[in-house]
């Protein structure tokens, strides 16, 4: 198949190890910032084929596994509304609130359904004028142009029964959070391919310039992820830092220009819980005031949902990278898929089911 | 006043669609209701069907009930699904299907010429496996109660001498087979449903395998360990369920597993592995080394196994797991999933 299988040839991949082996005189940490690219790396055992001195570290890069439990919970709350369609993404269905989940809440009544796309659901507030149909907003900066179209489109066809439960995260100042803190041991990151062919890779360059740290825009297959390790490492070794793109294919420095103006006119920047991690000032994007109407937390009353996070899970060092999946004392014992305490656990892009499901021996 | 038991530890307290998943929670709801329950030697052996002797012959019994959405597919519908499913069924016992049941669960409001279709279709499908339907019931359920049509089919067949087909049979050294790609039915049902329909051109692989089958057991014999259709789950789940239950490992080789270009693209997009992704016309021989080149080429020359291929082995080592190599060198773990395969986010 073409675009897929030029990127998994084992020759070609094995030329990229032995060549990062020559490289690398010391250990090296690099994180991987997408969800995406982490589950390739366990799904082509990449991890296992690298030199021991390189440590991968997984990012926060998976919006099921940092979308805050409060919003879970809201979501939940909505679903179980009268008239209400709840629709979401299909990793978003399992993730578990407070006391429950999406499937689970379809399970005792609720009406919750499966989309691919937000234009999905606005169909389907077009086919059912007397219901609420509601969509997930959830994502980094890659589902926000599709969510910002549908809140527009909406607008257009003048649909009084469709909102959206805004969920958006952004990936830079994650970025920041981590190499400010106190405990980073991050030296590289592999930057999200998809994130930056909607945004351009301008807004890294002066988080690179400021931690002095490679910055390599990578994709998604094993090829792109050796490339984009090798160019890392290349970088460390040479004492270089900066941004600069293994994805070329997809991303340029100033990103899908039209789909960020749109982004811009529905959405503005906000201040965003990250479940696991805490509150990261102007991590995300909200409603723009001349759209509240599309706001579903201002159409529902949401006052009696409070949060609470199980006491054992360790999704926030996970999701900065201070600890690896296995280091979990819940991990494939209190834990597991069929009963996640946190995220991680849930989604096929977190870190936790990523090891569960392709290295729990 | 009747003694009752309380209810087996479980995480849910009702029921969710991952427990027909044909997963980890599909299993559970085995292994801790019905197993220990219905409690009985021909149930334990845990296969697509249950051995029966009588007088000296085997009869193979086997149930399925089919709950499709869309009831009209790509390649296929309901009825002629019913029928193939049970029949393929009997035949992963090595089994010559005798006759069927058929137990139809209408919901009010289903349309008599969507009914007439499936009846025909089924009647067709039955006609070329060469087994008649020969007893039935109907139900109507009110309007909402049901999804258009539910189907459930039994059958009896008659188990070949000489062969004994069973997972616990898979032993180190054995050879594991396909009879063709992977995932069509999963994929073109998919392609179906709203809220996420897709254009494809791919239609399922929904097809009797008795004749297969047959030819397989002629050339194998009592070297076929075991036979299974990686329907619900996929090849993924089927695999892991004979290694946990002979307690044998299992190797399978990535690049050797059969995937059509349509469905490698739609899984790619969709974020779905295929390997967990329903085949209704696939089946698993899982055979002595000595016998598989010759297997093989059986299955080669006959219309439902053009493309089949060895895709792996049996192996010593790692006990219940199934291990993959994957296309780049890389080794990894295929375990059972919860539930369903969800699509994801990016």
């Amino acid at each position: 198949m073409r675009f897929v299988d030029e990127f998994r040839r084992e020759a070609d991949a094995q030329k990229l190890v032995r060549a990062i082996e020559r490289l690398v005189t010391c250990p090296w940490t690099i994180m991987e910032i997408c969800g995406g690219q982490t589950h390739n790396l366990i799904k082509f055992g990449i991890d296992r084929l690298l030199p021991p001195s390189v440590t991968l570290v997984h990012g926060p890069g998976c919006p099921v596994c940092v979308t805050p439990l409060e919003l879970i919970d809201k979501a939940i709350c909505i679903a179980q509304q009268p008239r209400v369609i709840f629709t979401s993404f299909g990793d978003m269905l399992r993730v578990p609130g407070s006391h429950s989940d999406l499937l689970s809440a379809r399970a005792q009544g609720a009406d919750v359904r499966m989309v691919y796309s937000p234009l999905d659901a606005l169909a389907l507030a077009q086919k059912y004028p007397d219901r609420e149909v509601v969509f997930f907003a959830v994502g980094f900066e890659t589902t926000a142009p599709g969510n910002a179209m549908a809140v527009w489109q909406a607008r257009q066809l003048g649909l009084r029964n469709f909102s959206i439960l805004c969920a958006h995260v952004l990936v830079p100042p994650a970025m920041q959070a981590i190499l400010a803190s106190s405990d980073n041991r991050i030296q590289a990151f592999l930057a999200a391919g998809h994130v930056c062919t909607v945004m351009g890779t301008r807004e890294y360059e002066p988080i690179a310039e400021q931690y002095r740290i490679p910055i390599v825009v990578t994709g998604f297959e094993p090829l792109d992820l050796l490339q984009g390790l090798y160019m890392a490492l290349r970088a460390l070794e040479e004492g270089r830092w900066g941004v600069e793109i293994q994805y070329s294919r997809s991303v340029t420095r100033e990103g899908n220009v039209a789909a960020q103006r749109l982004m811009h006119q529905v959405f503005e920047v906000c201040d965003r819980q990250w479940r696991g991690i805490g509150l990261i000032p102007a991590s995300g994007y909200c409603l723009r005031s001349s759209w509240a109407e599309f706001d579903a937390e201002r159409r529902f009353d949401l006052s009696g949902v409070t949060a609470q996070e199980s006491p054992i899970c360790i999704a926030g060092q996970i999701l900065q990278g201070l600890k690896k999946p296995p280091q979990c004392p819940a991990f494939a014992t209190q834990c597991t898929p069929e009963h996640p305490l946190g995220a991680p656990m849930v989604s096929s892009e977190g870190a936790c089911a990523a090891y569960y499901q392709y290295q729990h021996t | 006043m009747e003694l009752q038991c309380p209810i087996p530890i479980s995480d849910y307290p009702v029921v969710t669609l991952a427990h027909g998943g044909g997963g980890r929670l599909s299993q559970m709801l085995i292994e801790r209701m019905f197993i220990p329950t219905f409690s009985n030697a021909a149930l334990e052996v845990l296969h697509d069907g249950a051995i029966l002797e009588l007088n000296g012959t085997r009869l193979a019994f086997s149930t399925d009930s089919f709950t499709v959405s869309p009831l009209f597919f790509p390649g296929g519908d309901i009825g002629s699904l019913a029928v193939h499913g049970t029949v393929n069924d009997l035949a992963m016992c090595g089994a010559r299907p005798l006759a069927l049941s058929a137990g139809f669960i209408v919901e009010e409001g289903l349309p008599m010429e969507d009914l007439w279709c499936i009846i025909l279709s089924m009647q067709r499908a039955a006609a070329k496996v060469g087994v008649p339907i020969v007893t039935g019931d109907t139900k109507v359920v009110e309007r909402g109660k049901g999804d258009g049509l539910f189907i459930n089919t039994t059958g009896l067949g008659v188990v070949l001498p000489g062969v004994h087909i069973a997972p616990q049979r898979a032993a180190p050294g054995d050879v594991i087979l396909i009879n063709g790609a992977i995932a069509e039915h999963g994929i073109a049902v998919m392609s179906r449903r709203e809220g996420l329909a897709f254009e494809t051109e791919l239609v399922s692989d929904s097809a009797p395998l008795v004749d297969l089958v047959m030819r397989v057991l002629e050339v194998g014999g009592d070297q076929v360990h075991v036979l299974r259709d990686p329907t619900r789950g996929g090849v993924a789940s089927a695999l892991n369920e004979i290694a946990a239950k002979a307690q044998v490992g299992i190797r399978l080789d990535e690049e050797r597993i059969p995937v059509g270009d349509a469905v490698r693209g739609a899984c790619e997009i969709l974020g779905l592995d295929p390997l967990y992704v329903a085949n209704e016309g696939k089946c698993i021989a899982i055979v002595a080394p000595e016998v598989a080149d010759r297997v093989l080429e059986a299955m080669r020359v006959h219309p439902q196994g053009a493309q089949a291929t060895r895709i792996g082995e049996v192996v010593g080592e790692h006990p219940g797991k199934v291990f993959m190599r994957s296309r780049i060198g890389g080794l990894r773990v295929v375990d059972m999933l919860s539930g369903e395969q969800l699509p994801r986010i990016c």
